[in-house]
């Protein structure tokens, strides 16, 4: 053992030695041009990878390469556009008939027909899948049965839902929805071949599905290498060799690798590194709108909140936010200032328009003065709660309670309440603890009107948190769904978000961008309205 | 010896279920996991209390910590959120972690006692100085600036290392890692190994050992360093858990998916199952570490004997 000890040391030292000098060996991922590879950076996803439970960015990224839907968005304008439907037809905007485009098939040659979608409807719709975006589901006659809500299922199918042909099936909906066909380019509703079924293990570990792209490898945790697939029968081809997905720790260091020049695209830009992109990547750096939009939401089952005549407050509380300043100073023009409850790429058609006016706008002495009226601050200050595990909210909701006090010229008014971790936060707010203003944010999950306004304010909906309720807003959503002239439909889904503009059941604060940079390596790199790149359009040079 | 090897493996036996206990309960008073894994909207009530059985969250605390132990000791550390089994996770973040940890234990020993015994030899010389000021300075330095400033100079700058590890991990990119994650525990090795040197440089046994003739190398590696190590080992074997657990700020710098990733993101996404469960191996490689340590006295000094 004594005399072991120099060996050793020496040995190991070698050892050392031989892998740093082995390090000059480069791993080039392959060719260039139409064969060329692109690495981007990843998240881990959150849970396991399955159309109809994936319900954040990073599983979504992966969906919108494997599979294509009925619809799909337009990347540029958001437009629901026929991808895999021949034609849905309605009479009625309840009962719907859906003919599925012959000649498509999924990557391992298993053709997509009707059933292939009935049969994942089904299976997202059905509680024992504990599937999360089960809800999407919702709208379908017989989703009661499949996933009531308490208690277990009584049936293993939807009764809505029957395959009527090969390409053909028809859905019957529990109410008028008008737009419900806009909703199909969602992820939730994409297809799945029967391996998905047959072997449920082998399909999650390798999914399969009929997509430009097709996954070559999957380690789970760390990296997924995706390839073009050839015989692909979609006009959308991939115009890349593949796209490897890799995992990051962090987002400063995949920036950090980017600049390095060992990444080819980095899709969420560190706040951090805000200042120094311009300089650090000049026109490869993408800043466009997204259909996001975070506002502060209210407690309204708090009784000190709910009060008649509150509205004003709330409507002061708008007017003291200087979004334009903190858009600019703390997140360097990635938001835009809000002046309404939608998103900017909804388009003016699809709804987007000022709506929220001068409540929108900063006015110290105005919101000094509705504050007033509106009661004052219920117990004289107000604590502003946030997660601030991820997102970097502290920094703006510091920067929304010294405006929201320099307005009122009250040190006390506003206060940041940080809690630690986004779990602990969603458990706070869903069993209603929070007594106070807290952050809300809204990724679409479709570019449609509906839905910013339906999940989120309609009485008792699926997220609308903070409780807040109006007859009148639930009535003309109620109209504007079953209305089949799509325009008559945003006007009152307009007319709906006025209600809520006048009793202010929400302070809109500003729109997310997307922000992207690239290498020099690739080229043709634009972000989707959901902020995900457009990955089967990039080029590599 | 070997009684006293079964007394401590009884120790750590109380320990062990302490240290588990509380990392459960700690995990648990966080509030309900389920209401993060819906994103920013509440997941569906069904869906939820389908997820709480899945998971056994829908029964009282300390049923699921005896059904969890119960399990751990069948070698099933349960599931996590995205569906992977814990085992499979620490299958591929523990190897990752033990690499970098002894790149670092390497370094720890070999320039922090290197530079310790030549600081301890030469007490009082500039280079004792220059390097007790450097020590200094790495000490009083967070690991994330340093991490953070290396890989900005050698990986952006220069180009000599990729800023992001790889997800093998290779030991060859793990040698900048390594050295940030020993940066302070080095200096203190340096440091530590300093004092005892100076210290015991002027004992009787060396004294003695001079005196007899022999050759100054024997009498610094056998008698002098020898003696001198034991304050060195129980630093550096105590190291070991802490810089596996603390490789935290470390992995995120350089993308290393080890331990401390695993564990963050099991902490974000409040996985108690994920968290539990790498805890409780770090728990048994602190334990198991502090009895190597022990054990370890008794061949560095052989006056000290165990009953």
């Amino acid at each position: 053992m004594r005399g072991a000890t120099h060996a050793k040391w020496a040995a190991l030292a070698t050892a050392v030695a031989l892998a740093a000098t082995a390090c000059g060996g480069g791993d080039d991922s392959g060719g260039g041009g139409a064969d060329g590879i692109v690495s981007s950076s990843w998240g881990d996803p959150q849970n396991p990878l399955e159309p109809a439970n994936t319900n954040e960015v990073q599983g979504g990224k992966v969906l919108s390469m494997i599979f294509r839907g009925l619809k799909q968005y337009d990347p540029k304008t958001g437009e629901a556009k026929d991808m895999l439907a021949e034609k849905i037809d309605t009479t009625d905007s309840t009962n719907f008939t859906i003919t599925v485009k012959d000649g498509w098939t999924f990557s391992n040659g298993e053709a997509v027909t009707a059933k292939s979608f009935v049969d994942a409807w089904n299976y997202g719709a059905h509680l024992k899948n504990n599937q999360k975006n089960a809800y999407f589901f919702g709208q379908i006659e017989g989703y009661d049965q499949v996933h009531p809500e308490k208690g277990e299922p009584t049936a293993e199918t939807m009764s809505g839902l029957k395959v009527t042909g090969p390409q053909t099936f028809t859905v019957k909906l529990t109410q008028k929805f008008s737009t419900w066909p806009i909703t199909l380019g969602y992820a939730a509703f994409a297809p799945l071949p029967k391996a998905f079924f047959d072997d449920h293990a082998a399909w999650l570990s390798k999914p399969v599905g009929n997509g430009p792209y097709t996954v070559d490898s999957y380690t789970k945790g760390s990296e997924m290498a995706l390839k073009r697939w050839d015989d692909y029968p979609g006009a959308d081809k991939a115009q890349n060799g593949g796209i490897t997905l890799k995992v990051y720790t962090d987002n400063n260091t995949a920036y950090t690798d980017l600049t390095a020049g060992n990444l080819d695209l980095v899709d969420d830009i560190p706040a951090a590194q805000l200042k120094n992109v311009s300089a650090d990547l000049g026109d490869r750096y993408i800043n466009v709108p997204a259909g996001i939009i975070q506002t502060l939401s209210f407690p309204f089952y708090d009784p000190a909140w709910n009060k008649p005549g509150q509205e004003k407050l709330r409507q002061g509380l708008s007017m003291a936010i200087d979004r334009e300043q903190i858009t600019n100073t703390i997140f360097q023009k990635t938001r835009t200032p809000a002046v309404d409850w939608t998103s900017p790429v909804l388009g003016e058609e699809g709804g987007f328009k000022d709506i929220c006016g001068d409540f929108c706008k900063y006015d110290a002495a105005e919101a000094k003065k509705l504050v007033a009226e509106g009661g004052g601050i219920p117990g004289g200050t107000m604590k502003i709660s946030y997660n601030a595990d991820t997102g970097s909210h502290k920094e703006w909701v510091d920067a929304v309670c010294n405006s929201i006090n320099r307005a009122l010229g009250n040190d006390k008014a506003c206060v940041g309440n940080p809690v630690g971790t986004f779990a602990d936060y969603r458990n706070q707010v869903t069993s209603q603890k929070l007594t106070g203003p807290f952050r809300a944010g809204w990724q679409m999950d479709y570019p449609l009107i509906q839905n910013f306004l339906q999940p989120l304010y309609y009485t008792n909906a699926s997220s609308n948190d903070g409780k807040w309720t109006d007859p009148e807003f639930d009535k003309l959503v109620n109209q504007a769904n079953a209305e089949t002239d799509i325009a008559k439909a945003v006007g009152l889904f307009q007319q709906a978000e006025e209600v809520l503009r006048d009793d202010m059941g929400a302070i809109p604060l500003w729109y997310q961008n997307g922000s992207a940079g690239y290498s020099d390596r690739v080229t043709n790199v634009t972000l989707n309205p959901f902020s995900v790149p457009v990955y089967d359009q990039i080029k590599v040079n | 010896m070997g009684r006293y090897v079964i007394r401590r493996l009884l120790q750590m036996i109380p320990v062990f279920f302490g240290a588990t206990l509380l990392i459960f309960l700690m995990v648990n008073v966080m509030g309900d996991p389920i209401a993060g894994l819906c994103g920013d909207r509440q997941c569906d009530p069904a869906t939820a209390a389908q997820l709480e059985k899945e998971f056994g969250l829908d029964k009282p605390v300390w049923q699921q910590y005896l059904t969890y132990m119960g399990n751990v000791f069948t070698g099933d550390f349960g599931t996590a959120f995205n569906g992977q089994e814990v085992t499979e996770l620490m299958a591929s973040a523990f190897p990752v972690t033990i690499r970098l940890t002894l790149v670092a234990i390497f370094f720890e020993i070999v320039i922090g006692i290197s530079l310790g015994v030549l600081t301890g030899l030469k007490r009082g010389r500039p280079i004792d100085t220059t390097v007790l000021l450097l020590t200094l300075v790495v000490i009083s330095i967070p690991t994330f600036v340093t991490g953070l400033l290396l890989q900005l100079l050698l990986g952006v700058k220069w180009g000599w290392i990729k800023p992001a590890v790889s997800s093998d991990a290779p030991l060859n990119e793990l040698i900048v890692p390594g050295l940030v994650l020993a940066s302070v525990s080095l200096a203190y090795v340096t440091r530590l190994t300093r004092t005892s040197i100076a210290e015991n440089k002027r004992a009787d046994y060396v004294r003695t050992a001079v005196a007899k003739g022999l050759p100054r190398h024997r009498v610094i590696t056998r008698h002098l360093l020898r003696n001198s190590l034991i304050p060195v080992v129980t630093f550096i074997g105590t190291d070991i858990g802490a810089l596996m657990g603390g490789a935290i700020v470390t992995e995120r710098i350089f993308n290393i998916h080890g331990v401390g990733y695993q564990l963050y993101q099991g902490i974000l996404r409040q996985n108690t199952q994920t968290v539990v469960g790498f805890v409780t191996v770090l728990v048994l490689v602190f334990l198991v570490a502090n009895l190597l340590v022990d054990l370890l006295y008794a061949v560095l000094d052989p006056r000290i004997r165990y009953a």
